[in-house]
This record gives structure tokens, C-alpha cells and sequence, in this order.
């Protein structure tokens, strides 16, 4: 039996979690999981569970890094030994350098960094457990840090995966729908113009696919954007 | 490609609301930019978490969180982290470290005596002299008042919170230097210095813990002389 015999969504539409196609995965988010850091949240995101925390704005060390206009975004993603059923070899890959980089260029849109020349700001991206999607609840929980954490951004990046399992587009892959689809479309989006920071692509869509799995997305990403609100609203107070 | 989903959900937001950023706070941009707000796109808009105040025409954000950068003229109450022959590296609670050139130290010393003088981890009030673009400081120690603090203990609150903590004719820093009858100093950088009878000290700590704690009330002077009257939570 190959890929593509696995049979992940019935003819009334349920997947395998009973999950309809356009439907994400449960959300929780807490703020200021972190005491030492500057900013910090935890998400998690169906299995998935993820802690961003930030540091910064400092003095960017090494000196070489620094930059005379503008701050530095360091990003650094990580996954836990612990956080996969194959224990996950510690240290920096391949894997964890990419998402790194795209992270970073993502955030890098959105965060003022021309506030603070010659400085850096860290971000570090821990994932505990792992179950599909990890860089876009990474990016988000980022997001959500970097906002704790009182740096300056012109709006919050909202990042979310859409596929496609036995020729079907669904929202939101899960593990089994990720490793036995036939495509993944990460994308981070900022909800309040609709702009997109970051994409990425795995297998084979075609234009009509493309353009329902990137609906699913800016959908969700509003959704998303609401949980993020009210997680702040609890923590922080409505209003004074 | 079409690009569907642009949130429609930028509202104006009302003074004293919480804000995160990308929210709208107004379509008006003839208000003054304060802190935390920019105009984007023809809108003004969050830059920061916080709480949009509107004051005199001029739409600012009192962030959730804040990091203290100094301004000259700050007094700041700081550590030595480190020295050279003729320069002490100060902490100022800061995101940036200052400086301490030896010839605005209190006291003369010579070339190479600056540990004799002030070793890490010295407590100091100081001034900040100026700071210049890369945010690097300089403070100096030369003014009335200020010296190497050797007693007393150093706590610390938000930056954000010191301008309310001082400000009033019911200012929590008199209320709390009248109910503990201790030396008290507030740094511009959030450090608080005190210096008194054990009791005094006991009640300040405690005070200063039920400021962090409700640093996002409405009317934290009000809520602090209640939490006095009530015995400081003894």
C-alpha cells in the first residue's frame, strides 16, 4: 500500500480527526510562560506545542552582525529531542536552520527594526512536541512574543498550512494528513491587510488547488487572529 | 490570484482600550503621533500591546511592556558590571550598557585604581550625561547627590510605571515613604532604592509587589491606598 492508498477523508467530507475540510485544529495560547524573558508565549496547536520566547532589544555581540541603521533579527528554531516519536537528534540541522531563516525573514517584515540601530533582537523557537505545522505555530507564537515582549511591529504575522489529501484541499494538515498528503502550502499572513510574509510549498497543486488552499489560509488566519486577541484580552485586561 | 481574507476587523478603538499591533485606532490623522502609534496607509495604528490614550490630541500607547532607554538628565540608580584602567561599564536596566569615563567619577583616582574605587557589582546613583545615536550612555557621578550606595536594598518595577508611581498629589512613592518611614529613591530606570528600619523595608517590598501585580489597574494610586489602609497585605 503507497501514499496514496491511505484513506485520510470519507465521502461526507470528515478527516480523520472528524476535523471538515476547512476547519482548524483546536487553539490555546498563553502569554508571559517566560519569566526571565522580555516577551513569550506558548501555543498550542492541536498536538503541537511550542514556546517563543524574546530578548531584546540589546547590544548585538558579536560585533560583526550589527547593522548602523537597523537592529538584527536573530531567530533561532528548535526542536526538542523529545518532541517526536523518533527521538529528534539535539543541535542545529539543516531543517532547523531553514526555518530559522524563513521565520526570521517573515518577522523581519512586520517588526520596526529601524528603532534600534546596532542592537538585536533574539528569538527562540522551542518545540516541545511536534505534530505537523510546526513552523507556522512557531511563527505565530513569535508573533505573539515578540508583542509581549513590547517590540515595536506594524502588525501581528498569523501562519497556517493548507494541503491536499487524496485529491482534496483541506485546511490545516494534521501529522498523518502531512505525511501521506499529496501537498502542504505553509503561509504567514498579516490579517489586517491580507499581505503575505511567507510561503512555501511541498508537492504538486494545481492553479484552481493553489488558489483554495491559499482561501483556507487567509480564512484561518483571521480565526487564528481572534484566538490571539481574546488570549491577549485575558491575560492583559480588555481595556482599562 | 485573488487575495481574499484582508481582515475587514480594523475598528477605531476607543481610549483606554487594549490594542495589539496592526490595530486601527484611528481614521483621523490629525491627531498628534505618540508613542506606539503610526500612520499607515492613510490610518493611525498600533505599533505596540498596550492601551490607546488619548490626550490633549495626541493618540499615544501605554505599552504592557517596556525597556528603559535613557535619556540625559535621567537619574538612574545602576551597577558596575565591569572596568578597565581609566572606565567603569555600568548596568542601567537598560537594553544598552553606559560608561563611566574616571573623570566623572566621585572621587579622584589614578590610572588602574578603578577597582580599588568601585568594584563589580557596586551599587551607584548616576546621572545619565548623554547618549548618543547607537544608544551607547555616558553617566557621570559628579552632581549633588549622587555616590556608591552601600546600604539599603535596590527592587524594581516596570519603567513604564515610574512616571505614574511620581506623579499626583497622592503619588504612591510619598504615600509609601510617609507609611514606611524609610529613604526612598526612584530611578528613571525603574530601580528603587531604599534604605531604613527593617519593618520600613518589609513594607515597601510588600507595596512594591502589589504594584507589579496591578500595574494594568484603572486607578492604581486609588487601589494602592486601599491596599495600605488594609494593612499592605500583613
Amino acid at each position: 500500500m503507497g501514499y496514496g492508498d491511505v484513506q485520510m477523508i470519507d465521502e461526507n467530507g470528515n478527516r480523520v480527526d472528524g476535523r471538515k475540510a476547512g476547519d482548524i485544529r483546536p487553539i490555546e495560547i498563553e502569554l508571559g510562560v517566560v519569566p526571565v524573558a522580555d516577551g513569550s508565549a506558548s501555543m498550542r496547536w492541536g498536538t503541537n506545542y511550542v514556546i517563543a520566547s524574546v530578548y531584546g532589544p540589546m547590544e548585538a555581540h558579536p560585533r560583526k552582525i550589527q547593522r548602523q541603521e537597523r537592529a538584527v533579527l536573530d531567530v533561532r528554531y528548535n526542536m526538542a529531542p523529545f518532541s517526536t516519536t523518533d527521538r529528534f537528534r539535539p543541535g542545529f540541522n539543516r531543517r532547523s536552520r531553514e526555518i530559522s531563516k524563513v521565520t526570521s525573514d517573515a518577522l523581519e517584515s512586520v517588526v520596526l527594526l529601524e528603532l534600534y540601530p546596532r542592537s538585536k533582537i533574539r528569538v527562540e523557537i522551542e518545540v516541545i512536541c511536534a505534530e505537523a505545522g510546526t513552523r507556522c505555530v512557531g511563527l505565530t507564537a513569535a508573533s505573539l512574543a515578540l508583542a509581549d515582549a513590547g517590540i515595536p511591529m506594524t502588525d501581528m504575522v498569523v501562519s497556517v498550512a493548507s494541503g491536499k489529501i487524496n485529491g482534496i484541499v483541506v485546511c490545516d494538515l494534521n501529522k498523518e494528513e502531512d505525511n501521506y498528503g499529496a501537498a502542504d502550502l505553509p503561509m504567514g499572513v498579516l490579517p489586517n491587510t491580507g499581505e503575505l510574509v511567507f510561503l512555501q510549498m511541498d508537492g504538486d497543486l494545481s492553479p484552481s488547488e493553489f488558489q483554495e488552499a491559499w482561501d483556507y489560509n487567509m480564512e484561518a488566519a483571521l480565526k487564528i487572529h481572534v484566538i490571539m486577541k481574546e488570549a491577549i484580552a485575558n491575560k492583559y485586561g480588555g481595556g482599562q | 490570484m485573488s487575495s481574499s481574507g484582508a481582515s475587514d476587523g480594523r475598528t477605531s478603538a476607543a481610549s483606554g482600550s487594549l490594542v495589539i499591533p496592526g490595530d486601527k485606532i484611528s481614521s483621523d490623522t490629525s491627531d498628534r503621533l505618540g508613542h506606539g502609534v503610526m500612520k499607515l496607509n492613510g490610518e493611525m495604528i498600533a505599533t505596540k500591546l498596550g492601551y490607546v490614550v488619548v490626550k490633549a490630541g495626541e493618540i499615544s500607547i501605554t505599552p504592557i511592556h517596556t525597556a528603559y532607554f535613557p535619556r540625559p538628565g535621567d537619574l538612574v540608580i545602576a551597577y558596575i558590571e565591569g572596568m578597565r584602567s581609566n572606565i567603569w561599564f555600568i548596568d542601567l536596566n537598560a537594553p544598552f550598557n553606559a560608561i563611566l569615563p574616571m573623570s566623572l567619577a566621585p572621587m579622584k583616582i589614578d590610572y588602574g585604581g578603578t577597582r580599588d574605587a568601585m568594584n563589580v557589582g557596586t551599587t551607584i546613583l548616576c546621572r545619565v550625561q548623554e547618549v548618543d545615536e547607537a544608544h551607547s550612555s555616558v553617566v557621570t557621578m559628579k552632581g549633588m547627590g549622587l555616590r556608591k550606595v552601600n546600604s539599603g536594598f535596590v527592587d524594581t518595577i516596570p519603567p513604564h510605571l515610574v512616571s505614574t508611581i511620581s506623579s499626583g498629589t497622592n503619588a504612591i512613592i510619598n504615600q509609601l515613604k510617609d507609611a514606611s518611614n524609610c529613604r526612598i529613591i526612584l530611578g528613571a530606570n525603574g530601580r528603587i532604592w531604599v534604605d531604613g528600619e527593617p519593618e520600613g523595608i518589609r513594607l515597601v517590598r510588600n507595596a512594591l509587589a502589589f504594584v507589579r501585580d496591578n500595574e494594568h489597574s484603572t486607578d492604581l494610586a486609588g487601589a494602592f491606598t486601599g491596599h495600605l489602609a488594609n494593612g499592605n497585605g500583613e
